[in-house]
């Protein structure tokens, strides 16, 4: 069964008090904001890049750089689906060590990100997909401005319990596949309560992206993210 | 042993070539053969076993303006041991001139066990000259290790570098037929086109991952670098596109 | 010994400068089975040192010596010209560009001071070497120091990719690196030696299978390591 808040349409809101700034500091003003996608390997990240290309489409102008272990995996992936120019697209090879690549030493990564805004000028939004890796792994601050960690019910429904720094400390906590929950037994109720307790106030969504190729819900978080990046990078620096 | 030999080429005036100077000793002797095309031909002579080590052979070739030469070996050169700690050295210097071409296509040098030999050459071409430059290294005879052997090119275009690399292999030169450096091949080499009229040819590996045509940063040149079996094969990957094996 | 911490710091492969994501051309060797075991590896490590592990400790000794010159500018830029000229593989040319992308990326961050606008930066980034040496100077390391650092660097990339792409033993891969260390030693004290030459005759020391490894891996639609 599903939990209540699938239902709920509002889209999380982590700082109910607009006059109070919970985020760390955001992105230099002009440049993308750049989200990190993250979570083990066939959680459904590529797949996420891929809903949130469709939903924006048109909208955005949106650039991925993906670090799959095997270096052009998901880009392909991408560019086959066709759901964004493969201009736009950047693939990084890790070295087999897809953490320390978007963690301990971002260079590669940060080099792919201004090739990028090179090659096609500036971009409003750039999605990095993490290579697959297991719970622990999570994006540095100096790549990225806000990071999602994908999880999927296939997994179990006692991933959120087990935490990880993914799990507990990413901005948006995403449990996709729901449509197969019955089929494996998922308690998403579970899920729900356990992640809560995880993460405090931070937000948790359940998804299907087999059932919403747009992704409608992560892609209106990140619309959010975006208006609050854009406010924060119009305002004047320095002594008010 | 110490030998010195001189070659040098200018236009003629009417198209073809003419050798101003072609001076040599025992065992560096030069010999001009007809050629069929325009240009002239030179083989180099051995006049002796060699070299051995203590050796000190000296060329130095010149193509002028508009001149064209072909400069070849009757046989591989076999480097020797000689006096105890004592280095043959081989030393070929050439200045190729704008419009001058220069195709500098020997036969091997054999490192055989116990030598000690520095192959050096020093080429420096004008912007506008051609070259071909083929540098081939066996190493030992059959069945035999090498001793110590560096072949070390220097090319210089237009006044700036275009290529520098030495080879080494032997005893003291750690790791030369592992993994890193030539995984057991017996035989390498490389040949360089500079070719002002046609820019260089992309990267492109060949003959299973032993032959690599790589385009240089510093001009309009192409080196191949091969390592082979033998002699033989790795001659069929660094003999120049319009070049027959031998000038008749 | 100047600045010891320093010399550490620049030497650890957990410096953010892209390290991790480079084989040195072992994936690629690996992949042509002639690097396959513990045996091989210890005789890659040996030939890789000895070749561009010499050229790049001597090219970042040499940019250390040209740190302090009023000419600094165009040394580099010849040094520039001179590598270019000792890399043949233009894979081999990009990767060293790119290495030495990722440590200015670092450099500029950790020590904003360090005159790095005098570095040449046409045709994809600075050499990784020139970098380095510049980096080094500015850390206080001396000459050797800096070499040994590129020297090092060369070698501990490979090894450590042999660990993670044979599946080896770290502690017989580490006992290599012991093995290696008086090579190593010495290939640092030659190529600051070297390094006072005129910048033609700065070691150039080739590897054949370098170059068609680095070629063959560029064309690679999968592969793991950057190089
Ligand atoms: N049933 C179902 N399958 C999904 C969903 N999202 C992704 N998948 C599938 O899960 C597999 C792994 O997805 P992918 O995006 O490649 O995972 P990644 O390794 O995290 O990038 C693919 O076969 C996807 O089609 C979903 O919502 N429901
Ligand atoms: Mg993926």
């Amino acid at each position: 069964m599903r939990p209540e808040t699938d239902h709920d349409e509002s889209v999380p809101h982590t700082h109910p008090d607009p006059g109070v700034d919970p985020h760390t500091p955001l992105a230099p003003a002009g440049r993308a904001l750049r989200v990190g996608i993250g979570g083990p390997v066939g959680s459904g990240k590529t797949a996420l890049v891929a809903a949130l290309c469709r939903a924006f489409a048109g909208e955005l102008r949106l650039g991925v750089v993906t670090n799959d272990i095997y270096t052009t995996e998901d880009a392909d992936f991408l560019k086959r689906a066709g759901v964004l120019d493969p201009a736009r697209i950047r693939a990084v090879e890790t070295g087999c060590c897809p953490h320390t690549a978007i963690r301990d030493d971002i260079g590669a990564n940060l080099d792919a990100v201004d090739e990028l805004a090179e090659a096609v000028g500036p971009l409003e939004l750039m999605l990095v997909e993490s290579g697959g890796d297991n719970l622990t792994a999570t994006f540095s601050r100096g790549l990225v401005d806000r990071q999602i960690f994908v999880v999927d019910v296939a997994g179990g429904d006692k991933v959120p319990r087990k935490g990880g720094p993914g799990v507990t400390a990413a901005d948006l906590l995403v449990i996709n596949k729901t449509d197969l929950a019955p089929m494996v037994g998922a308690d998403l109720s579970v899920m729900d309560r356990d992640a809560r307790a995880r993460r405090g106030d931070l937000p948790t969504m359940f998804l299907s992206i087999r059932e919403d190729p747009t992704a409608g819900r992560v892609a209106a978080w990140i619309r959010h993210e975006l208006s609050h990046h854009r406010a924060v990078a119009a305002v004047p620096v320095g002594p008010a | 042993m110490r030998a010195a030999a001189r070659l040098v080429a200018r236009a003629d005036g009417r198209g073809g070539t003419t050798l101003v100077e072609l001076r040599g000793e025992t065992p560096l002797l030069l010999r001009q053969v007809p050629t069929r095309r325009g240009g002239v031909t030179v083989y180099v002579v051995g006049g002796a076993a060699g070299p051995l080590a203590g050796d000190d052979l000296r060329l130095h070739i010149e193509v002028g303006a508009g001149a064209a030469v072909r400069v070849h070996t009757v046989a591989a050169s076999v480097a020797l041991p000689g006096r105890p700690d004592a280095t043959s050295r081989m030393l070929v210097r050439a200045v190729v001139a704008a419009g001058a071409a220069l195709h500098w296509l020997p036969e091997q040098l054999v490192a055989a066990a116990g030598c000690a030999h520095v192959a050096e050459s020093r080429i420096s071409v004008a912007d506008g000259g051609a070259l071909s430059w083929r540098d081939e290294l066996v190493c030992g005879r059959y069945g035999e290790e090498p001793g110590d052997a560096v072949v070390d090119t220097v090319v210089d275009h237009g006044g700036r570098p275009l290529l520098r690399q030495s080879l080494a292999v032997g005893p003291d030169a750690p790791g030369w037929a592992g993994p890193a450096v030539l995984g057991g091949a017996p035989a390498t080499g490389s040949l360089l086109v500079l070719d002002p009229s046609r820019p260089a040819e992309p990267p492109l590996v060949t003959a299973g991952g032993t032959v690599a045509r790589l385009p240089l940063a510093g001009g309009p040149a192409t080196l191949w670098t091969a390592t082979a079996p033998d002699a033989h094969t790795l001659r069929r990957h660094l003999t120049p596109p319009e070049a027959p094996l031998a000038t008749a | 010994m100047a600045a010891p911490s320093l010399l550490l710091l620049l030497a650890d492969g957990r410096f953010p400068a892209g390290a991790h994501a480079h084989s040195g051309g072992l994936e690629a060797a690996v992949a042509a089975r002639r690097v396959t075991d513990l045996a091989t590896l210890a005789a890659f490590l040996r030939g890789r040192l000895a070749t561009a592990g010499l050229v790049g400790a001597t090219f970042a000794a040499a940019a250390h010596r040209a740190a302090p010159a009023a000419d600094r500018r165009a040394r580099l830029a010849r040094l520039d010209t001179e590598l270019d000229a000792r890399t043949a593989a233009p894979a081999l040319r990009a990767v060293s560009r790119r290495q030495g992308r990722a440590l200015l990326r670092a450099g500029r961050t950790i020590w904003p001071h360090i005159p790095f606008a005098d570095l040449p930066g046409a045709g994809g980034g600075p050499h990784q070497p020139l970098v380095l040496g510049l980096l080094g100077a500015a850390a206080g390391l001396d000459r050797t120091e800096t070499a040994l650092a590129a020297a090092y660097g060369t070698v501990t990339a490979a090894a450590s990719a042999g660990v993670r792409l044979l599946g080896l033993d770290p502690y017989h891969v580490h006992a290599l690196l012991v093995d290696l260390a008086g090579a190593c030693d010495a290939t640092a004290r030659d190529a600051a030696d070297a390094a006072d030459g005129p910048p033609e005759d700065l070691p150039a020391v080739a590897a054949p299978l370098a170059d068609i490894h680095a070629e063959v891996h560029a064309t690679w639609e999968v592969r793991l390591f950057a190089s």
